[in-house]
């Protein structure tokens, strides 16, 4: 609105002038700044609902915690942490007379069967849990984004395909598929994101985005844009899929809490290439039989189980906070 | 009805063919074969090598090798387990699926109505104290890493109050000089699960068809009896101590699988309650008087049922991986335990072959769900 009124003050003759460009170009500026404004509004609505349930906090709060955890393993090793003593996976505790030794000043979280720094494994694994769970999303998004709003806006034959897939997918059981996968290839983390993330893109986040592109393809919107000359594919990206990306958001939180899963299911196997996990930390003490010596080994344990735990429940549970923002029919009766 | 099971048969089939397709082209894009647990052996002269592999029909061309691959699954010929030689894997499958199947039935049959009933309460009463423990509760054991909590279960219930088995589906010394083999007690625990089942289910469809006359209370008495025959029946029949010392190794992985997988489901209720607790109809069943209780569990309850059981598939699949890993660590020998060692010792066709059954056993549960649904709702009739 505002960018045309101004561009239609400027007289004919200086059409294609540099003084008309900028001007144009000021139009488009106070537009999208309009537009932001009006995001920034939406969000802080949405902030403040969120707000409102306590859990989405918490499990904001402990995601940021985990996300300081990956950061700090990089400044540690680069300060005061001597990389001979203090490597994830090459590491060895000189200091310690027997392995795996108690918590220490040295050694905060203790040492495992090998000597190497409980703490320091924790924090170097919290990246790559991070990077898989954030790939996996984003594919999964991605992937399902794209399905469910060209499912809903071509119908036919390519929804029934892009369903039956879907259908398919669903009732494959995720986990014993990677265990055969990793029984035939060499599985490392990006190829578990990779997996989890199309598993996740075509099976029932497709479904779920595209009940969703259903209702946003009969809006007025949408037959002004294709009344206007818009082609299908400006119609689907510019149009469509803004309108899925809140619900989008939600379901990445959910494929996070599965990729993390099925990631520390598939190291404490033994059926994975990596250098350190969490589940590959579970995975040593296993192997090595201190889990069942009970809460005397419990930092063997207890730290990789319970970031496996925190992790997962708080992404779960910040989705569900958000599922309150995005679906107003879940939120409290009084309002 | 009738029409619609034809296709939804119809529908499994193709869905089963492309299982196989997929399994056959991910043993053919993976770096070797099925022949190189063999060849890899440098003992071996060239020629001995060929022979193996033409052996396995690895010479043909990959289309011909599919037609023999898709006859042979169809056949019931899963070749020959390398780990297990010289038994051929469908053998080995069939005897482990039943203490699969007992497992798997049990938990998803018990953590569906836990999970319901819970989700249910929760939605009612809104914002409480018992909102907030169930939910953290329910979340943390749904997303609580799996092994390191049924080593836990394990670690707790079974080493320091020995209340139950280490781990194992049966005690050696229990059944040393008894004549039946574990899967005829297994195969036969199942058939009296299923009768008492199809037992239940007719009481109640009768009771129903009474209609208002007879409470539907006084069903809990039949009920009740039925499970007694049942527990008279087996302690006569010679094998009960057998079927005991079963249940008794069943305890804890059944719980171990159900606390994991229950939290699914009452999530789900409870959002599905919220969203039926506003429509107007409950607000019309209130406005008659009807006692609290009813409204919940026959106005609300009833309708948000459905959308629980269209998202049974994904608690089945999450508890068909679930019973995967906790057969793996309580070392229950079934398809999960199967697939498990198989995957360790490269033992490939075994681990096709498992895979293939866990792919049919969720298959079937999907099919079942969608029948279910059909069922419980009476608003859609296929055609």
């Amino acid at each position: 609105m505002i960018s045309s009124r101004q561009s239609g003050d400027v007289p004919p003759t200086n059409v294609g002038d540099d003084s008309s460009l900028d001007v144009l170009g000021r139009g488009r500026a106070a537009f999208l700044l309009s537009r932001l404004v009006l995001a920034a509004r939406s969000f802080r609505l949405g902030w403040n609902i969120f707000v409102e349930s306590r859990l989405g906090v918490i499990s904001l709060l402990i995601i940021g915690l985990f996300a300081l955890m990956a950061f700090s393993h990089p400044i540690l090793m680069a300060t005061i942490w001597d990389p001979a003593t203090y490597d994830p996976v090459t590491g060895y505790a000189f200091d310690q007379v027997e392995q795996p030794a108690p918590p220490s000043w040295s050694h905060p979280l203790g040492t495992d069967p090998l000597g190497r720094d409980v703490l320091s494994q924790l924090l170097y694994s919290t990246r790559s849990e991070f990077v898989l769970g954030i790939t996996a999303a984003l594919v999964t998004v991605g992937i399902a984004t794209v399905v469910g709003a060209v499912s809903a806006y071509f119908g036919g034959l390519l929804d029934a395909f892009f369903m039956r897939l879907a259908d398919l997918v669903i009732a494959l059981p995720s986990i014993s598929l990677l265990i055969v996968l990793s029984a035939l290839f060499n599985l490392n983390l990006f190829y578990i994101a990779l997996i989890i993330g199309v598993l996740g893109g075509f099976g029932g986040t497709a479904i779920i985005l595209k009940s969703q592109a259903l209702t946003v393809k009969v809006k007025p919107f949408i037959e002004a844009a294709r009344v206007a000359g818009g082609g299908h594919f400006h119609i689907i990206f510019a149009h469509i899929v803004p309108h899925l990306l809140p619900l989008s958001l939600l379901y990445m939180m959910f494929t996070v809490t599965n990729a993390i899963f099925a990631e520390a299911v598939l190291s404490f196997l033994g059926l994975l290439d990596l250098r350190m996990s969490w589940g590959i930390m579970i995975h040593t003490a296993n192997t090595g039989g201190y889990l069942l010596g009970g809460t005397k080994y419990w930092w063997l344990v207890l730290p990789a189980g319970a970031s496996i735990t925190l992790l997962c429940s708080a992404f779960y549970l910040a989705g569900r906070a958000l599922d309150e923002v995005v679906n107003p029919r879940l939120r409290r009766r009084s309002d | 009805m009738t029409g619609y099971l034809i296709r939804r048969a119809g529908q499994m089939a193709l869905t089963l063919f492309l299982i196989i397709t997929l399994t056959f082209f991910l043993v053919e894009a993976q770096p070797g074969d099925y022949a190189s647990f063999y060849v890899l052996n440098p003992d071996l002269p060239p020629d001995v090598k060929d022979k193996i592999r033409a052996a396995f029909g690895l010479d043909k061309p990959l289309w011909q090798q599919y037609l023999i691959h898709l006859k042979n699954t169809f056949t019931g010929n899963f070749g020959v387990s390398f780990g297990h030689f010289p038994r051929p894997v469908l053998d080995v499958l069939g005897e482990r699926l039943p203490r699969t199947l007992m497992l798997f039935l049990t938990s998803a049959t018990v953590s569906f109505y836990i999970g319901f009933f819970l989700g249910k309460a929760i939605a009612w009463r809104r914002g409480g104290l018992f909102e907030y423990a169930a939910t953290i509760s329910g979340a943390t054991l749904f997303t609580a890493f799996t092994p390191a909590f049924a080593l836990m279960m394990i670690w707790v219930f079974a080493f320091k109050l020995g209340w139950f088995p280490v781990g194992k589906f049966l005690d050696p010394l229990v059944w040393r000089g008894t004549e039946v083999s574990a899967n005829y007690v297994f195969g036969n625990m199942l058939l009296s699960a299923a009768a008492y089942f199809a037992f239940a289910f007719l009481v109640i469809l009768v009771m129903k068809k009474l209609g208002r006359r007879i409470p539907l209370v006084y069903a809990i008495p039949v009920l009740a009896a039925g499970i007694l025959a049942i527990v008279f029946g087996w302690a006569f029949s010679g094998i009960g101590f057998l079927a005991l010392d079963i249940i008794k190794h069943m305890v804890l992985p059944v719980a171990t699988l159900t606390l994991i997988s229950f939290a699914g489901t009452m999530l789900l209720t409870r959002n599905s309650m919220l969203e039926t607790i506003r429509e107007d109809y409950v607000m019309a069943a209130r406005a008659k008087g009807l006692p609290e209780k009813q409204v919940r569990d026959h106005h609300a309850a009833r309708n948000a049922l459905l959308p629980v059981v269209t998202s049974l598939v994904y608690s089945l699949v999450f508890a068909i991986d679930g019973s995967v890993i906790i057969e793996g660590i309580f070392s229950w020998p079934g398809t999960g335990l199967t697939l498990l060692q198989a995957v360790r010792s490269e033992d490939l066709p075994l681990v096709m072959g498992s895979m293939l059954f866990i792919g049919l056993l969720s298959l079937l549960a999907h099919a079942i769900v969608d029948v279910l649904y059909v069922l419980l709702d009476p608003r859609i009739r296929y055609q």
